[in-house]
């Protein structure tokens, strides 16, 4: 049995929503460089530019890398082992991650973007709750995602219920129709994350993980799907939206597909769109 | 494509000069404004009720800013995706409103409007708020500071880099672009 204080894990997620933040990690960096080698637009390399002077100057000043520093999105994997240790004021892993998030974000100086309503929208003033998603697993693992998620790309997901005659093609249009009438939207170049099968809500999720995936623009280990991915990303980067939508051969860094079995009447489909300020980090304990 | 440098507030002979894709560096004051504060704006005009700021030759920046470090004017301060605020520009184009930055597609309305009253959509770069937080230099909240991130600001700019994304002719640098570079 493993025991793990909440306080400690209160101070990493503070430290972990502040960096995520204000650091590109290293496969994000790769990636923009490497398709940046591949833009013709003189537009879209200038705006390629931006954003990699963008990330230098976030880093060092310890700045938001883009001013809407998200909704708090925790992907928890909780071994079946592990007990916490309650304490003052923290009295469950909920609280101590919360808690986390509301000290991260107010004393980074990052933006609170929550309303405490969808209809009626007040600002929370801090940021919580957090959009904690709970995975139980054996053993004494306790391994947590972090990824800041920006309301700008996320509003331009969807999810659709295909019949199953549908097959690989209707998906594939799907995904590619979804990017382009997203458009200049989702701040291109975006990250796709795809979700196929499972049902409604499970779709939704698995899209969200397929975002997780590391490193960035890593394949999926079914060699299916993997062609599905290469396929996917040649066609959207296609459309010629180009970085931020100003006409170039970048609109998207990387398609990430998960698939799970579902059910013989459905073929469900879900793709989140992510923007090119890909916020994630993930710790241990 | 030309380079403009301009200083708020702007005269239509500028706005007349302003093409789809030029680049424009801007200095002087801009109003910021995103959902909420479009929302209480336009309450205010539809009862014939004075705007908290005089909108007439100015320019909106549809930003929500991060809170700034001490001794710093702003945090991060990138554009926010303009097509939430469409159904509200047009009305503040017919009081004088110049033009607005944010970034994203505007829909067929505010195209029309913006040859109609002679204004400009321009953008920066999403995502890039640290960066575009250098061209800042003050900042100060003039109306709604319960709003929080979403208050009305005014800000001092230097040199604020955009781009012209439609112009008062009717073009369209995001069309352009995407057809200069598709493969079928």
């Amino acid at each position: 049995m493993k025991v793990i204080n909440l306080s400690s894990v209160r101070d990493k997620v503070k430290e972990v929503v502040q960096e995520a933040n204000y650091e590109l990690q290293e496969d994000t960096l790769k990636i923009i460089k490497q398709m940046q080698e591949k833009e013709e637009s003189p537009a879209g390399q200038e705006v390629f530019n931006q954003i990699l002077q963008n990330a230098r100057i976030a880093k060092d000043e310890k700045l938001g890398l883009c001013q809407d520093t998200g909704l708090a999105v925790f992907f928890v994997e909780l071994g079946e082992d592990v007990k916490f240790q309650k304490e003052n004021g923290l009295e469950s892993l909920r609280d101590a991650i919360t808690e986390g998030t509301r000290l991260g974000y107010g004393e980074g100086f990052l933006r609170k973007s929550v309303v405490e309503d969808p209809i009626r929208r007040k600002n929370t003033g801090d940021n919580t709750p957090a959009y904690i998603h709970w995975e139980l697993v054996p053993g004494d693992v306790f391994k947590v995602t972090f990824i800041a998620k920006g309301g700008g790309a996320e509003n331009m997901s969807q999810v659709r219920m295909f019949a199953p005659a549908a097959g690989q093609e209707g998906i594939e249009e799907f995904v590619v129709e979804v990017v382009e009438k997203g458009g200049s939207n989702p701040c291109p170049p975006i990250i796709v994350g795809v979700g196929l099968g499972g049902n409604f809500e499970y779709s939704a999720l698995l899209a969200k993980k397929a975002l997780l995936r590391r490193p960035l623009g890593s394949h999926n280990p079914d060699p299916f799907y993997e062609d599905m991915e290469t396929r996917l990303l040649e066609r959207i980067n296609n459309l010629g939206i180009g970085p931020q939508g100003m006409g170039g051969r970048i609109t998207a860094l990387a398609v990430q597909v998960e698939a799970f079995p579902c059910h013989i009447a459905s073929m469900p489909a879900a793709v989140n769109i992510q923007c090119h300020s890909h916020r994630v980090i993930s710790f241990e304990m | 494509m030309a380079e403009h440098h301009i200083q708020t507030p702007v005269s239509d002979e500028t706005i007349s000069k302003l093409k789809a894709g030029d680049r424009v560096f801007i200095t002087g004051y801009l109003f910021t404004g995103r959902d909420s504060a479009h929302k209480k704006l336009i309450e205010l005009v539809e009862q014939g009720k004075d705007l908290p700021v005089d909108i007439k030759g100015q320019l909106i920046y549809y930003v929500g800013p991060t809170p700034a470090r001490p001794g710093k004017p702003i945090g991060s301060a990138g554009p926010t995706t303009s097509y939430r605020m469409d159904s509200f520009a047009p009305a503040l184009h017919a009081m004088g409103l110049k033009g607005t930055i944010g970034k994203g597609a505007r829909s067929e309305e505010v195209k029309k409007s913006l040859q109609k009253h002679k204004a400009v959509y321009l953008a920066a770069v999403g995502g890039a708020g640290a960066l575009i937080s250098r061209s800042i230099e003050e900042a100060e909240v003039i109306a709604y500071p319960e709003l929080g991130p979403e208050a009305i600001r005014r800000i001092k700019v230097k040199d604020f880099p955009c781009i012209v994304i439609n112009d008062m002719y009717g073009n369209d640098l995001y069309e352009e672009g995407k057809q200069e570079y598709q493969r079928r």
